[in-house]
Order: C-alpha cells, then structure tokens, then sequence
C-alpha cells in the first residue's frame, strides 16, 4: 500500500510540475508504473479525484495565480497553463471557480505568500460537478484514453 | 519565555534509509543515535551549533497500533503529511550538487520569487522538503 501510494504521488508530483506541458494519461501512468486504466482507478482511490480532475485544477490554480499577479492577456494565460482550447479553459474555470476569468481577475489582488504555499493550498476545490464526458487531460493532440 | 525549537518531528518508513538520505544525499548532519531496548532516538540537524534536532520517527507500538501505524505510513507515502522547509546559501549551486549525489525525486526546480529562489523535493517515503535562498534574486539568474 505505502509503495503504490508512493509511486501514486510521484505521478501526481509530475502533474504539479509539468502541468503547462501537453500531459496524457499514458505518460502520467508510467511514472507511476502502472497501466493507464488502472492508475485512474488507484488515483481516484487514494487522492478522492481523478487524475484529469486534479490535473484541471492544478491548472486552474495555476491561471488563477497567473490572473492575479500578471498583465498576461486572459488568452495567453489560458495556453500559459497546459490549456490548448480557449472555450474548454473558460468552461473548466467557470465550472470550477464559479466566475469568469477576465471576472477573477477583476475581483482578485496579489497574495503575499509564498508560492509553494499558494500551489499546496489554493488549488480550488469547488462543489463543480465533474465533468465526465471528457476523455482527455485537454489537448487535442493527446491520445483519447479515458480518465474517468 | 521560550528560547528555541529544539526538537522537530516528523515521520519516516525506514531510519536507515532515513538516515542515508538526510545526511548522505541533503547533507545534513548525524545528530542523537542512542538505542535504548527496542527504540533508536535518532536525530539529523542543519551542520553548525545550535541547531534545531530533526527526529526521524517510524510509526509503530507502542506509540501506535497496528491499524494506526498502517494509516499513518499510508498517510506519509501519499504526501499527506508536512514535512521540511530549510535555507541554503545558493539554491541553484545545491540542485546541481543534489542531483549529483543521486537525487530524483525533485517536485520543483529553483525558481526565483519575490522572496527569493525556492526548490521542492521530497524524501524517498513521501514528505515534502522546501528549499529557499532567501533575498532579492541576483540580476543574472533566470527562472
């Protein structure tokens, strides 16, 4: 158990580091050793979300942050953070912190903490339904395995 | 009044392993390693006088039951315990040196804020490790 929920961590370790690069669900599984399949099944189990869910919302946290504390234009941030669709970005933004970005951006100043603080505690955790339909981490080039 | 934090806990899977990471790979140095019966008190510390001890603690009896040492190590592999936050001189200088020493577990490399430049790692069983240069970064340094 300790070994599988180690090995689970490094692959979700992965996600909090390369969230801003194109990220499939084969890729994130072999970091843990594990078939796609069944790592969503394990990820799930041991963290309460699914892989794509949590890496949504490291990304969201992400622009979220981005928003906050740079000029970067709603659609730069958008790409900034590992989203490759403009439409699915807001989508997910909207479904997660329940406004707008360029709407977040408006009523939101920077947060004097430091970073890995805000990357542990601010990754949102809204009553968002999930969204089930969705058979990738969000890129177009991807390969479609479903993550649900 | 209080006058320092002498001691500071936190949990590990194996003191051995433990031990070769804390002091081998980070650097840091041997503290207490007194055996009395069954039980290692066994502590690692920042190099230099005065420093805070870390103890390297092993869920387990008779501090915990079975079922509680068993969540608790599952706890620690998951990430879901706190872990370390230390200050180094140069942050970039000590990633290079760490990767050297065979360290791969690095959850970010260093990163200039505000604050200073920071990197995060964890230690084979699961606890997080900050790592922060504090200071305004140096002209020259890149994200």
């Amino acid at each position: 158990m300790e070994d599988l929920n180690r090995r689970l961590l490094r692959a979700r370790d992965a996600m909090d580091r390369a969230y801003a690069e194109p990220l499939d669900v084969r890729a994130v599984a072999a970091v843990a050793h594990i078939s796609p399949a069944h790592f969503s099944r394990c990820f799930r189990a041991v963290f309460g979300e699914t892989p794509h869910r949590y890496l949504q919302r490291r990304r969201v946290e992400r622009s979220m942050f981005l928003l906050r504390e740079t000029d970067r234009s709603v659609t730069d941030v958008c790409f900034d953070v590992g989203f490759t669709s403009l439409g699915t970005f807001s989508r997910t933004f909207r479904e997660i912190v329940g406004e707008t970005p360029s709407g977040y951006r408006n009523g939101h100043r920077p947060i004097v903490v430091p970073t890995c603080v805000q990357m542990a505690n601010t990754r949102p955790r809204s009553a968002a339904p999930v969204v089930t339909r969705s058979s990738r981490f969000g890129e177009a080039s991807a390969e479609a395995v479903s993550l649900t | 009044m209080i006058t320092k934090l002498n001691v500071a806990s936190i949990y590990v899977l194996d003191k051995d392993e433990a031990l070769d990471f804390y002091v081998n790979k980070l650097g840091l140095e041997k503290g207490n390693d007194v055996r009395q019966g069954s039980y290692r008190w066994l502590t690692v510390r920042v190099p230099g006088e005065g420093g805070t001890e870390i103890s390297l603690e092993q869920p387990g009896p008779p501090l915990h039951d079975e079922a509680t040492a068993d969540r608790l190590r599952e706890l620690i592999a998951k990430g879901a315990l706190n872990g370390l936050v230390f200050i180094t001189d140069n942050a970039r200088e000590l990633y290079e040196t760490l990767k050297a020493r065979g360290v791969t577990d690095f959850t970010q490399e260093p990163t200039d804020h505000f604050y200073g430049t920071d990197m995060g790692l964890r230690d084979p069983f699961g606890n997080p490790i900050r790592i922060l240069q504090q200071g305004n970064v140096p002209q020259d340094a890149t994200a």
